[in-house]
């Protein structure tokens, strides 16, 4: 992807590479954490203490805190990685494809069962 | 002689697991898709493989941003359902076969596949997820796994034409095992699906149709899909696809379809199925 723009000119889609690997370490990194009980009990205990185990910049521990997912993702999390906090909130993958859409819970539903978003639609263009 | 003797292909939606471990597979949004592996878990007990080769992607699981290896195979004893953030699957613990891995391992290595060798590992909904579809809910899975992971988390992955080959060499490396095992290689992932931004729920029906009719005996022309044609035209998660190549390569030249099995949705994504044998 060098040189060119890191979303390769695909609307509301971040191409997740080595630069956002690097961006995103520390991130991606509390997200891994949330793989073990004992630290998603931390992590619930205190949002705040628990993530300043990680080297993470004010704007991705904001981010986290909002559950603000399309501001993570622009900060370097990876969708799969966010997918943890995002089980540790006890939320499914759809509750929270449905927020980074914008989208109420049910329009989104609606919208999967009536054959999923069309490939052709315009959507907004991702920050960062 | 080792030999291979059929393949799958089927998306491994974390939701279907969800699914079964709360006991909601009866329920109206459910019941279609597992009715469309009914004639899988027929064919899979009737053909009662001794090893499947499944071929799947970690999901951040048991590979962090530390160490992001394009092919790893799975070479212990045994793997553990990971705990992906809601606690592990309470399905049976995966058996290995160290013995074929580590010969696969050498194999592939010797015929130019750099593959890393993992001999501790925890499996995440990539690989259960296909048995459950494939098998049940067994008390024990009924044959051994080799778990072969592919990287498609981190762009790039390996080109499908690079999976493609990777299928090809894992073939003749079964032949030279020396066991009468027989074996299934299961190639998992997609079918379209956008699980990030703006852009989620994307699904690509008649991309996922054109993939389905050319798995079969037309597989060189997806080989030369690039990957940014997956993400732009199926979603940025509809890559995986290159998964099902390496299937396919491990299968003859010709090829014939036995069942195909398409449905939308599944939670955020277009579900597909097929399964194929040699011709003969």
């Amino acid at each position: 992807m060098s040189g060119g723009p890191d979303n390769a000119g695909i609307p509301g889609t971040i191409i997740f590479d080595a630069k956002r690997a690097r961006q995103g370490y520390a991130l991606n990194a509390f997200c891994m954490s949330l793989m073990q009980p004992e630290n998603r009990t931390a992590f619930k205990a205190g949002e705040n203490a628990y993530l300043a185990r990680f080297a993470m910049t004010p704007e991705q521990r904001g981010a986290v805190l909002r559950r603000d997912w399309n501001g993570m993702l622009a900060l370097g999390g990876n969708i799969y990685y966010l997918a943890k906090i995002a089980a540790t909130d006890g939320k499914s993958f759809q509750q929270i494809a449905a927020e980074m859409s914008g989208m109420t819970q049910e329009h989104y539903a609606q919208m999967m069962l009536a054959g999923g978003r069309a490939p052709g639609e315009s959507v907004e263009k991702p920050r960062g | 002689m080792a030999e291979i003797v059929g393949g799958a292909a089927m998306s491994h939606v974390p939701a279907i697991g969800a699914s079964i471990d709360n006991g909601k597979t009866q329920d109206a949004y459910w019941q279609p898709v597992f009715r469309g592996f009914a004639f899988s878990r027929q064919w899979l007990a009737a053909l009662k493989p001794d090893v499947a080769i499944v071929v799947y992607n970690d999901h951040a699981s048991a590979f962090s941003l530390d160490i992001i290896p394009t092919f790893a195979i799975g070479c212990a004893e045994s793997f553990a359902p990971a705990d992906e953030g809601w606690g592990a699957r309470a399905v049976p613990v995966i058996e290995g076969h160290p013995d074929l891995a580590g010969h696969l391992a050498r194999e592939l290595v010797l015929d130019s596949f750099d593959m890393t060798i993992v001999n501790k590992m925890d499996v995440d909904h990539g690989l259960t997820v296909p048995l459950n579809l494939m098998c049940g809910s067994p008390g024990a899975w009924p044959f051994k796994v080799v778990p072969l992971c592919v990287n498609v988390v981190h762009f790039p992955p390996p080109t499908g034409q690079r999976c493609f080959d990777l299928g090809k060499a894992i073939r003749k490396a079964i032949a030279s095992y020396g066991s009468s095992e027989r074996i299934v290689v299961f190639g998992t992932g997609g079918m379209s699906h956008q699980l990030q931004g703006p852009r989620a729920g994307l699904i690509n029906s008649d991309f996922d149709k054109r993939f389905l009719d050319r798995i079969a005996n037309d597989p060189e022309s997806l080989a030369r899909i690039p990957h940014l044609d997956y993400i732009r035209d199926a979603g940025s998660e509809a890559v995986e696809l290159v998964m099902w190549l390496v299937m396919r390569g491990a299968l003859a030249e010709c090829t014939k379809e036995l069942h195909r099995f398409y449905h939308v949705p599944v939670s955020n994504t277009a579900l597909g199925h097929i399964i194929l044998e040699d011709a003969r």
